[in-house]
């Protein structure tokens, strides 16, 4: 217990990288690319002061900034729902002592680590191409082939695909938060007589609550950023049916070195993100329940 | 649920858990076969197992087509992870001792900025950092993966430490102040032995998001000399023609290999980890 808070100041020692990393490659970047999105900046030259300009530009005439707006949200709301839901059932099916259960944990993790690997784009393109072994297999049921990559209606739920066959870390979170849950609840449920239904949404869901907030929370900010596998699989194609945000912020800034529309553009998919993510903090008040377990 | 198993449940959850275990792992199990197969049996079969398997996809994809090899890449990318890794795992130490076991003005502050820098989106500073990467002439090296790992630039390792080291007994530093040992000294002899779980789970996620990292390679690095796989192996599907599949499907393999068996090697240290350390406050 402190009386009087006694101030060490070695600890200033300890956390004195972090300082300098914050100041150097956080702050000081965020500033200059606000500063940069009302800028005319080329890369090579100097930024040119421009006012709204490139906002302006972005909201009335550009027309591939609203189709990415569309693409990216569309992404957003089946990725990440998807992939949740599919680690919060898997988790509680992994949550039971029957033999064997570490290895289907170690399984269903891999996909995980593989992530957004240029290995994985590579394998999903050879999967779903036309003459790929989805359609091979489909053609054995006696199912028409479908033009997975191809068609602008499926193939952003193609690539959506490789991010819901993620879910393997949200899993693992889940699974640490039901070890959490006393025994003794559910066996109060249970006498009570409440069914399997009934014990899954009064206190499976309610006492994991803070996990879902957490995973929805950074799978949304991290889908809406990303990259890798609409960039490989599809290069944003067809018709942009799968141009993601981080692809029209890259095609801008480092192909055609519009470094100042780039940053404006980063900044408006900032605000969308917060807007998002506290909008999301603001539900919550009313489905997390923090109970004492956590 | 934790209910005894009637033994038909047992098998329906066993009969659920494998096929889901074999649609989730089908894809790499397609991918190591196709690593062996003839281009032919690729896409003319759906059997897993090749007929006859060959090894001459690896040896040709190893080669390359060009004038740098897989080797190159390979050796790029560890060239590139290791350092990077091994400077997280360092600054993620200190910098959580640091905000667990020191008082000093403004802490709070500090770490509640900490705290939202994870939510920071990379997209929005990954133009002026460029800018100033390039001002200081680090194009085309590692070190803008480097020197943020120097710079304990990942606050979500940051925070994992942090919180691992508040699970630590206080008592371990109060009994090596009485022995008269520096707060260094406290760090490398009494608490460092305990953290193994949370700096190997560090390791591991920190090695697997650089080594599976493509984003910032394809801005930063643009020598096919030193192009880590990620890069090289996007180049080899771009030039490769639509014969060369099994040699892809090849390379893909060996570059995802690394990372798997760190996990392997890691698993028991890197789940007690997580568990540990993720997600309690």
């Amino acid at each position: 217990m402190h009386i009087r808070k006694r101030y060490n100041y070695t600890g200033y020692l300890y956390i004195l990288p972090w300082i300098i990393g914050f100041l150097l490659l956080q702050l000081v970047p965020l500033i200059n690319s606000f500063w940069y999105s009302f800028t005319n900046f080329q890369l090579l030259g100097d930024p040119k002061f421009l006012g709204l300009e490139n906002y302006k530009k972005i909201f009335t005439a550009d027309p591939t900034f609203l189709q990415s707006l569309k693409v990216t949200s569309y992404y957003v709301l089946i990725a990440v729902p998807l992939k949740i839901s599919f680690a919060l059932v898997i988790a509680i099916i992994l949550n039971q002592n029957i033999k064997g259960i570490n290895l289907f944990r170690t399984l269903y993790y891999i996909p995980s680590i593989l992530g957004g690997s240029v290995a994985i784009s590579v394998l999903w393109k050879y999967l779903f191409m036309n003459q790929g072994v989805v359609n091979n297999l489909i053609g054995q049921v006696g199912f028409k082939a479908v033009d997975w990559l191809g068609d602008p209606r499926y193939a952003l739920g193609t690539i959506s695909l490789v991010t819901v066959w993620q879910f393997g870390s949200s899993m693992l979170l889940f699974l640490a938060g039901l070890k959490q849950i006393p025994v003794s609840q559910y066996e109060a449920a249970r006498i009570d007589g409440a069914g399997r239904m009934r014990i899954f949404w009064q206190i499976t869901i309610p006492e994991l609550s803070p996990i879902i907030l957490f995973n929805l929370i950074m799978q949304m900010i991290n889908a809406f950023q990303d990259f890798t596998s609409a960039f490989v699989i599809t290069q944003g194609g067809p018709l942009k049916s799968t141009y993601l945000y981080g692809l029209m912020l890259y095609d801008q800034g480092f192909k055609f070195f519009k470094m100042g529309y780039s940053s404006a553009l980063s900044w408006i998919l900032f605000a969308i993100i917060l807007f998002f993510t506290s909008l999301t903090f603001r539900s919550s008040e009313s489905w997390v329940h923090y109970g004492d377990s956590l | 649920m934790i209910k005894r198993k009637t033994p038909t449940a047992k098998i329906l959850s066993y009969f659920f858990l494998i096929v889901l275990a074999y649609i989730m792992t089908y894809p790499l199990l397609w991918m190591i076969g196709a690593a062996f197969k003839s281009n032919e049996e690729i896409f003319g079969t759906i059997g897993l197992l090749p007929k006859n398997p060959m090894f001459g996809a690896f040896s040709a994809g190893w080669k390359g087509t060009g004038q740098y090899g897989f080797s190159t890449f390979l050796y790029n990318t560890f060239l590139m992870v290791i350092p990077t890794v091994v400077f997280t795992a360092i600054s993620a130490t200190l910098i959580g001792y640091g905000f667990a076991r020191f008082e000093f003005p403004f802490k709070k502050t500090l770490f509640t900025i900490m705290l939202s820098t994870m939510m920071l989106p990379a997209t929005v500073i990954l133009i002026p950092r460029y800018i100033f990467f390039r001002n200081l002439g680090w194009l085309d090296s590692y070190l803008p993966f480097i020197v943020p790992a120097i710079l304990g630039c990942f606050p979500f390792f940051n925070f994992m430490m942090v919180q691992f080291f508040r699970g630590l007994p206080l008592e371990l530093d109060e009994s090596g102040k009485l022995d008269g040992c520096n707060s260094f000294i406290i760090l490398k002899d009494l608490l460092l032995p305990l953290c193994k779980s949370a700096i190997f789970s560090v390791i591991v996620f920190q090695f697997v998001w650089t080594w599976n990292d493509f984003l910032n390679v394809l801005i930063y690095i643009s020598s096919v000399a030193k192009y880590p796989v990620a890069l090289g192996l996007r180049m080899t599907m771009d030039i490769s023609t639509e014969f060369d599949w099994n040699q892809i499907m090849a390379m893909s393999l060996i570059s995802i290999a690394p990372p798997i068996v760190l996990f392997f090697a890691a698993q028991k240290y890197f789940v007690e980890g997580i568990a540990t350390t993720g997600m309690k406050n």
